[in-house]
């Protein structure tokens, strides 16, 4: 009996307490934090013919910072980081084209469509996120009825001589814009409505009452104050797109590799363990400046008290 | 108010085609009798017929299945304990680095989680044996601790929404700090919970990059198989086989949201009533 009611008495004290934080903490400690610092030590390592294929050099300081050198002298690096930008940059704005007025439409609707609606804009994101780019696999290719339909429509518009048998869209940057674009728009939609949704509907009347034109109405009180909801929308689609592996190996070019992809192929095809690591590194470096950012943005908001 | 907003009702209608147009596309070209996966043959089900004999599918399928429910189980155990610790726990030590190692896997591009944990893996089987082969358990491994986080999300916004009178009142009546924790406050977040469990559940089925690294030789699960089958082209069996995970996922999940509407308009309910005698007494 002695041990049992010695275990509850440290469990109804602070035991439970202590076991909530700890499981989780070692947890992430040991299958993340770990992990993590394994790969920044790796990314100071040298190549080496052993298995595995890493070697630290003998004297002092011990680590090498080779792979960062090349990381900055070699144009193969330089463009993938700047091929992954852009592209999910591009894709960044396209999203909140396209995401800004349905998730504005959403909460222009009543209650029960509302629902529907954004079932609808959620449903693809539960669906695999291999199939939905298959699916685009399918619509690109150059048989399909949807390249032979805008292959039509291009040649009806221009002259005889630029007439295309197909429209080339695969294996370009312009597939890889297109599906992120399809991808993550829900990720834009979402944050957005939850912003708009919240907005005063008496501020947009009351400018209304003092003669501003709906556009102006847009312009001057929904935009600014909807300011949080597509930096939000914006961080969401465009940290996972500038990083994002799938897509660019399904239906990127070769020839123009994103950074997810560099990595990926650095480790696996050439194993170069060092490498892949101190281009995840900076890439991961690249990621958080944007973020620190939107931190001191939300923070300066929230000092600054607003309504 | 602008009653006619016919401009973003139509944004609406082509966002939501441009949403399906691909997915229903897919779906109509798995009844093509064609072998070519995208010019129309003739209707069949052919396709159907031949998955159903694919044992490779099914056992690929069967693995998922089996990994997505033990980690969701154990993400959902794991991060809901993280959520009440950040949530109900004002203070302890290591408490920033605690939210920062909770936040830092949802931004982490999959491609650098996927290469830690496989050096993770290789190294300890270097140092201390273990794991001695990669499959299930490092897959799982691999899935807790990215899925756990959503939960954690999820919880810790339910648990931060919730009135503390409740637990309050459970303390002055005398339950002990883990008794409120086990009889008033996990009751409550329940549906949270719930949700938590289908999106780590969703995440670790659907986990395509993570797993592509920390697998080994016959651990191969269903996202793993297409990958491996979509980079050689466009077959119809994959359309099928696409068809019926569309559909399976659609019902699933439409259902799922029909029953955590349902209980949360319960939960609403039950509160006002509560209120209501409150106050009335």
């Amino acid at each position: 009996m002695q041990p049992a009611s010695r275990f509850s008495t440290w469990f109804n004290r602070d035991g439970w307490r202590n076991t909530i934080i700890a499981v989780p903490y070692g947890w992430l400690i040991a299958f993340f934090l770990v992990p993590f610092v394994i790969v920044v030590g790796m990314s100071l390592a040298m190549r080496t013919p052993t298995s595995p294929p890493v070697g630290y050099r003998d004297n002092w300081p011990y680590v090498v910072f080779e792979n960062y050198q090349r990381l900055v002298s070699d144009s193969l690096y330089i463009r993938a980081y700047a091929t992954s930008i852009w592209n999910a940059f591009i894709a960044t704005v396209l999203c909140l084209l396209v995401g800004y007025p349905m998730a504005l439409g959403i909460t222009r609707v009543d209650r029960a469509w509302r629902t529907v609606l954004l079932m609808l804009v959620i449903l693809p994101f539960w669906t695999s996120f291999l199939l939905r780019v298959y699916a685009w696999i399918g619509l690109m290719g150059s048989n399909s009825w949807f390249n032979r339909g805008l292959t039509a429509l291009y040649n009806s518009v221009v002259p005889a001589d630029w007439a295309l048998r197909s429209i080339p869209m695969m294996n370009s940057n312009f597939a890889v814009v297109l599906v992120l674009v399809y991808s993550y728009l829900p990720f834009m939609i979402l944050p957005l409505y939850a912003n708009l949704e919240r907005l005063d509907g008496t501020l947009n009347e009351a400018a209304m009452d003092l003669g501003s034109r709906p556009w102006q109405v847009f312009r001057d009180v929904t935009l600014p104050l909807s300011v949080p909801g597509i930096i939000a929308g914006g961080l969401l689609v465009f940290i996972p797109a500038s990083g994002e592996l799938v897509i660019p190996s399904l239906v990127g070019s070769a020839g123009d590799p994103m950074i997810g992809r560099v990595i990926s192929d650095e480790f696996a095809a050439a194993r170069d363990w060092p490498m892949a690591s101190a281009v995840a590194v900076a890439l991961l470096f690249m990621l958080v400046v944007p973020l620190m950012a939107f931190n001191h943005y939300e923070a300066k908001a929230q000092g600054g008290g607003s309504p | 108010m602008k009653r006619s907003p016919i401009f973003l009702i139509s944004c609406l209608c082509f966002g939501l085609a441009f949403f399906y147009i691909p997915i229903l596309s897919m779906m109509v070209f798995s009844f093509n009798k064609s072998r070519l996966a995208t010019v129309w043959g003739g209707f069949s089900v052919q396709w159907y017929g031949k998955l159903l004999h694919n044992g490779q599918i099914m056992d690929a399928a069967l693995l998922s299945l089996q990994i997505a429910l033990v980690s969701a189980t154990i993400a959902t155990v794991i991060g809901t304990m993280a959520g009440i610790a950040l949530a109900r726990f004002r203070r302890f030590r290591g408490r920033t680095l605690f939210s920062g190692l909770v936040s830092a896997p949802l931004i982490m591009p999959e491609v650098i989680t996927g290469i830690s944990s496989l050096m993770l893996f290789i190294l300890m089987a270097e140092w201390i044996g273990w794991p001695g082969q990669r499959g299930f358990t490092t897959i799982t491994i691999a899935h807790i601790t990215f899925s756990m986080t959503y939960v954690t999300t999820i919880v810790q916004s339910r648990l931060s929404s919730m009135d503390v009178a409740i637990e309050e009142a459970a303390m002055d009546l005398g339950s002990k700090p883990w008794q409120v924790l086990r009889d008033v406050t996990l009751p409550i977040i329940s549906p949270a919970i719930l949700a938590g469990w289908l999106l780590a559940f969703t995440i670790s089925i659907d986990d395509v990059v993570i797993t592509n690294f920390v697998t080994g030789p016959g651990a191969t699960t269903l996202p793993i198989l297409i990958w491996s089958k979509v980079r050689l082209g466009v077959t119809p069996d994959i359309n099928a086989l696409a068809t019926i995970i569309v559909v399976l996922v659609g019902v699933g999940v439409t259902l799922a949201g029909y029953i955590l509407l349902r209980a949360e308009r319960r939960r609403q309910r039950d509160i006002q009533m509560a209120l209501a005698a409150a106050t009335e007494g």
